[in-house]
């Protein structure tokens, strides 16, 4: 893997906010088509790291080197365009846009037509959004929710708002898709369909993941491997099986 | 007959309540503000036509379009200037800068073409269709038929093109929307382009109506669109043109049943009633809390 170019390199990064700070000294790689565990217990600073690798919040100190090129003072919109997409701890869908419309937002920068295009019905509006219709059509079946493409995001069943959001976030044709606490929320079967979703989501869009989740069960069963956060600090980086026998990690879990 | 009459009246004066109601209702649902300086941007555009008329001669599509195009600059300018810089503050400081826009625009008029009323041309002829004993002005059907086709056109623009899909996600969540790779500040400037652009053409039909151009044109017929638009649920876009519209009819019949000094009165305790009942307007949606 040494000798690969990642396409997420985070190099001491951190964060203060006011006089508290964060996370600091954070630092972790992100290989092609890898499936990577950001684990920590609560409050250890992992969506705050989310927050900065899509320029939510600028961090304090550090450098994302994304795609290898150093991403500076980019804007949350620039980070998405370099290819950088996130679902939502707490789910943020446009409830009251349609299943298909919700992945349709997620094609705004990949299809060029400028409101004056749309005004004048010129050809190329025509042709860019039966484009965008096609898609997000395409990326519906794969989630399987092509039957609901019409109605309301809001209207789905949790299980299916999840799946939405990564199908929305895979609209805007990232390299890297961030997914913050996939499995909250769903019962056991659930989990294990997720974790059937995102190995298929990797094979069939050929990109990295890095994902938070307390669900130790997906975590160790999806992830090559893991990063664990404690207190905004790295407290250890390795497989499944070296972080399930690190001393440290089971002690900031379980207490002494 | 007359019951008819007055309807008929009473929704050309509400076609153009609705189209002022729209600019409104669309910043209102995408930047979260009260632009209270709209109806100050349907004075300028009533000076850039009654000019473009008068003084340059221009033919009257020439001079609605001139007025579009200057409204719309200027309604971008102002959010860039006034509004952008205060994204982040609160409602309230936001709102107390668009009263101070909106005494500033009257002012800079007032310094720029005296006070004095000026008497906007003649731009549509007199008389109209007559249906047995109903007789309809040619000022009323353009003026419903605009508001109609300016309706659908916004529909079609909203729920049919990717700027019309980002204005709606925006309208919900803008962090979202800006991680989905939209750029809210563009989607933003584009609201206020296509409501300014609109309050030109209130601008236009409403001189059609009054023919007098002065400082503070703008200032009652944008309380009554505002109006308008939290009667139908300020946010919804069909709550504006219903709003606009009842608004309308319920000024003439009031005029012509009751009183003509009270009508004001009587519009808007029908506002107060309806939002002592309904309190997000007639098609508002309900607010939701986040959990």
């Amino acid at each position: 893997m040494s000798d690969k170019r990642p396409v997420l390199d985070v190099r001491e990064l951190g964060i203060d906010f006011g006089g508290l700070t964060a996370v600091n000294d954070f630092s972790m790689q992100v290989y092609d088509n890898e499936i990577v565990g950001l684990i920590g217990p609560n409050g250890a600073g992992k969506t705050t790291v989310f927050n900065m690798l899509t320029k939510v919040y600028q961090p304090t100190r550090g450098t994302i080197l994304f795609d290898g090129e150093d991403t500076g003072k980019k804007s949350v919109v620039d980070m998405n365009k370099s290819g950088i997409a996130r679902t939502f701890q707490n789910i943020r869908l446009f409830s009251q846009l349609s299943v298909l419309d919700n992945v349709k937002t997620g094609y705004h920068n990949r299809s060029a037509y400028s409101p004056l295009t749309a005004i004048l019905r010129l050809p190329a509006y025509y042709a860019r959004e039966r484009e965008i219709d096609k898609n997000a059509r395409e990326l519906l079946k794969i989630f399987g929710l092509e039957e609901e493409a019409e109605n309301l995001a809001s209207n789905l069943p949790y299980g299916a708002q999840r799946r939405l959001e990564i199908a929305r976030a895979l609209a805007t044709g990232p390299k890297l898709l961030l997914l913050d606490e996939p499995a909250a929320g769903m019962n056991p079967q659930e989990t294990e369909e997720l974790m059937d979703m995102i190995r298929l989501v990797r094979e069939h869009f050929k990109i990295a993941i890095l994902l938070i989740e307390h669900d130790m069960k997906l975590v160790m069963g999806i992830c090559e491997r893991i990063t664990v956060l404690n207190y905004g600090m790295m407290l250890a980086e390795g497989s499944p099986e070296e972080i399930q026998a690190n001393p440290a990690v089971i002690k900031a879990y379980l207490g002494e | 007959m007359d019951f008819l009459s007055y309807l008929i009246n009473g929704l050309g004066l509400g076609s153009v309540y609705a189209i002022i109601a729209l600019g409104y209702t669309m910043v209102y649902g995408i930047a979260k503000m009260l632009n209270f300086a709209h109806g100050d941007v349907i004075m300028i555009g009533a000076y850039v036509a009654f000019f473009a008329l008068n003084n340059f001669g221009l033919p009257l599509p020439a001079a609605v379009l001139l007025s579009i195009v200057v409204c719309t600059a200027l309604g971008v300018t102002v959010e860039r200037l006034a509004y952008k810089p205060l994204r982040q503050a609160s409602s309230l400081s936001v709102l107390i800068t668009a009263i101070g826009v909106s005494y500033f625009l009257q002012n800079a008029a007032q310094l720029l073409w005296s006070s004095s009323t000026k008497v906007f041309p003649t731009i549509i002829p007199g008389g109209g269709i007559s249906l047995g004993n109903l007789s309809i002005s040619y000022l009323t059907l353009i003026t419903i038929a605009t508001c109609v086709l300016v309706m659908i056109c916004l529909t079609l623009f909203i729920n049919r093109t990717k700027t019309g899909r980002a204005m709606r996600a925006c309208s919900e969540d803008k962090g979202a929307s800006t991680l989905m790779g939209i750029n809210v500040n563009r989607i933003i400037s584009i609201t206020f382009a296509i409501g300014s652009g609109l309050a030109a053409i209130a601008a236009v039909l409403l001189c059609a109506t009054y023919p007098s151009v002065f400082p503070t044109l703008g200032a009652m017929p944008g309380i009554k669109a505002f109006t308008a638009a939290v009667f139908g649920g300020i946010g919804s876009i069909p709550g504006a043109f219903l709003g606009g519209l009842l608004l309308g009819v319920i000024e003439i019949f009031a005029k012509a049943y009751i009183s003509t000094q009270l009508s004001d009165a009587i519009v808007f305790a029908v506002l107060i009633i309806v939002l002592l009942i309904k309190p997000t307007g007639l098609l508002g949606k309900r607010i939701r809390e986040k959990v």
